[in-house]
């Protein structure tokens, strides 16, 4: 059997693999007959000739230079991976990129007078939450036509899920399908904490107070607020799209006193993805947070527990109401203040019920 | 009618400037500065009277040199005397006895007061921009910022008892210049600048051009009210100390407390009290009052006072021109060694 040679690729008549000895098994030792480097070479190559040729560049100058794989591969490399990463046209996008950096690095950047840091945004927050609103959650969105192109308008939403991703990912939704920024209204807590404090103001996000939300949306900016605060997105899976108190209507007040429209938002997934099943409070009154979250997989799993449920999302914007046509007190009259805001989250509450039909079940 | 105009606190850099200013413009007859200490170097067409207005001197000079217009912008964040005790003695008392003085003058009919928009403090609670009609989420507890609200505080009760005088109130953003002793200059100047950790502030400043500018106004016009003086637009923290190449030391926040900050000041990285706040929350201000009421269109933003306060420092660590110097000079030397090699 001279022409059936039987060569074991993946030991080379080395120490067995998978023993940790350091001597051949018999078995290889009686595989591997004592060949001398000269003729592997040859039927190693005759066996896989295009690996073999394409390994040769790489491998020949590895073995000539000891010092590591040579620049002009590493850099033939890089650009074939920048080409896989930006596609087509990856140096005009990567000269963009550089310049961005250097702009950042350089601090020749813009950010509005609430800290907003449209760039940062756009490019990165944004693409971050893209892939997740798109093969976590499969957001669908609704009703964008209801977002008006230009000019104020105040976005009001259910609130749920334990954690904000539901404001997060109507700002997505905003940003992609209407092209337009989405300004949150965010309560002080955020404002305290560090990093996240950071992270809100660069987004866009400010404080939810009357002072704010006017002078936003009286400069023309689309404005998102969640009524329900943190009694909407604390309150147990049992409640889940009930909608709560809708504050103390102090955002119709501001849309009244602006004279802009109010675009009802309803969100259906939100509920879903950190189920609340439980609340430490005494921890929460410790620690000066609204509630200490327990949910099937928190804090029992530890960080995994933070991986929301990928539920199905809807995200509809419903038809806008219109308070131009109320006369100029009309923010100071609290009955009519009153009456909007129940008008408000009732075609939420409305909205949510056929969206909860319409999706089916919750997550597959 | 020129006008007798009283500068107090004269001796420090913006209060002699606005009296420089002063003496050379036209509507002035006469300028009187006033101050404990007399000014390093010498004031031209200023006359000036060693007295401290924590005593009742002041009254008699009011007499004396029949003044009209008072500027007071002897509260200030820090004193000559140095310790906390004593600025805060002659910023509130101080007030208080010249405010006296004026009550009682016969002459006196305007009053033209320096404060600052720390009087807002600056807390998680605040709204993004303070307009004059609002007042602080939480009020300052310490330092100059609550020396400015009791002293503001002093003034509205003077204007009330003298409805005849005219209070203009200018309550300045962090004013940043090169040669002038500012608390967020002197920070700013710092080679290595402890932040909070997590935490990057707005920042609004305002160029001492815009400040001067609109002291003489205040002065030369009537103008009375309460007016935000501070350049358009906000920075952040990070960007402020991107422009300037400094480089940040984030540290907690517990650190630049009253305990912690010992640490710090022993590495001679001391952040004044009142910064601390500001370099949590930030703050930023509304000045449509001042272009549209008071008549001031700042010249500068807050960014081309930043870029401008930068010409006046030596580079920092980490600025822009000593990277392309460092670049420049990696390269240099690679090229160098490439030649080197070729030729041999």
């Amino acid at each position: 059997m001279g022409d059936a040679e039987i060569i074991p690729l993946g030991v080379r008549g080395e120490p067995g693999r998978g023993s940790r000895r350091s001597t051949p098994s018999a078995a290889a030792r009686s595989l591997a007959p004592p060949v001398s480097s000269h003729q592997q070479g040859p039927v190693r190559a005759g066996a896989t000739p295009q690996a073999a040729d394409a390994e040769q560049p790489g491998t020949s100058d590895a073995s000539a230079t000891p010092r590591g794989i040579p620049m002009e591969d590493l850099l033939h490399a890089l650009a074939a991976a920048a080409g896989q990463f930006f596609g087509e046209e990856w140096e005009a996008k990567a000269a963009e990129l550089m310049a961005f950096a250097r702009r950042r690095l350089a601090g020749s950047y813009e950010v509005d007078d609430f800290g907003f840091d449209a760039e940062l945004t756009s490019r990165f927050l944004m693409s971050a939450l893209r892939p997740i609103a798109q093969s976590w959650f499969r957001v669908d969105v609704r009703g964008i036509e209801n977002i008006p192109d230009q000019g104020g308008a105040l976005v009001v939403s259910n609130h749920s899920g334990t954690i904000p991703v539901d404001g997060l990912m109507t700002m997505l939704a905003v940003h992609d399908h209407a092209g337009r920024h989405l300004r949150p209204l965010g309560a002080d807590l955020i404002f305290a904490l560090p990093v996240l404090s950071e992270l809100a103001r660069r987004s866009g996000a400010t404080l939810g107070c009357s002072q704010d939300a006017e002078r936003l949306l009286a400069g023309g900016e689309l404005v998102g607020v969640w009524p329900e605060g943190f009694k909407g997105i604390g309150k147990a899976y049992s409640e889940r799209y009930k909608l709560q108190r809708f504050g103390r209507g102090g955002f119709v007040a501001a849309a009244m006193r602006t004279g802009v429209p109010i675009v009802p938002c309803s969100i259906v997934g939100a509920e879903e993805i950190y189920p609340l099943i439980g609340n430490i409070p005494s921890l929460a009154r410790l620690l000066g947070v609204p509630y200490i979250p327990i949910t099937p997989f928190f804090p029992l799993l530890g960080p995994l527990g933070l991986i929301p449920l990928p539920s199905k999302w809807l995200i509809e914007f419903g038809e806008p109401i219109r308070t131009d046509a109320y006369g100029a007190g009309a923010a100071d009259d609290p009955m009519l203040v009153f009456n909007v805001t129940d008008q408000v989250r009732e075609t939420i509450q409305q909205a949510l019920y056929e969206l909860l039909e319409r999706r089916g079940r919750a997550f597959f | 009618m020129g006008r007798n105009v009283l500068v107090t606190g004269v001796s420090r850099g913006l209060a002699a400037q606005h009296a420089r200013v002063l003496a050379l413009h036209p509507d002035v007859t006469k300028v009187v500065g006033v101050d404990v200490v007399p000014p390093r170097q010498g004031i031209d067409g200023v006359k000036f009277i060693r007295a401290d207005i924590r005593s009742p001197v002041v009254g008699k000079v009011l007499a004396v040199e029949d003044v009209d217009t008072v500027v007071h912008l002897a509260v200030a964040p820090s004193s000559t005397a140095g310790s906390r005790t004593s600025t805060k003695e002659s910023n509130v008392v101080g007030s208080m006895q010249l405010l006296a003085a004026c009550q009682h003058s016969a002459t006196v009919r305007k009053l033209v007061l320096k404060s600052s928009t720390s009087v807002y403090g600056a807390s998680p609670r605040d709204p993004a921009m303070f307009s004059e009609g609002m007042g602080p989420t939480r009020s300052p507890r310490s330092g100059f910022a609550k020396d400015c609200v009791e002293v503001e505080g002093y003034v509205r009760g003077f204007a009330r008892r003298r409805p005849d005088v005219h209070v203009t109130n200018l309550r300045l953003a962090n004013v940043l210049s090169p040669v002038w002793d500012t608390p967020m200059s002197s920070y700013l100047r710092l080679p290595v600048l402890p932040t909070v950790l997590g935490f990057d502030p707005r920042l609004q400043v305002v160029h001492p051009e815009d400040v001067l500018e609109s002291l003489l106004r205040a002065v030369v016009h009537d103008v009375p009210g309460t007016f935000n003086v501070a350049g358009p637009g906000v920075l952040v923290l990070s960007q402020v100390l991107r422009r300037l190449g400094r480089l940040a030391v984030p540290v907690p926040a517990f650190t630049l407390s009253r305990g912690g900050s010992t640490i710090l000041a022993a590495l001679r990285a001391n952040v004044p009290g009142d910064l601390v706040q500001l370099l949590m929350h930030g703050r930023g201000v509304d000045i449509t009052a001042l272009t549209e009421v008071f008549g001031h269109r700042p010249r500068h933003t807050s960014a081309a006072t930043v870029d401008a306060f930068l010409l006046g420092l030596p580079p920092g660590s980490v600025a822009d021109s000593r990277v392309r110097a460092a670049q420049a000079r990696l390269t240099e030397d690679r090229s160098h060694r490439e030649k080197v090699d070729s030729h041999g």
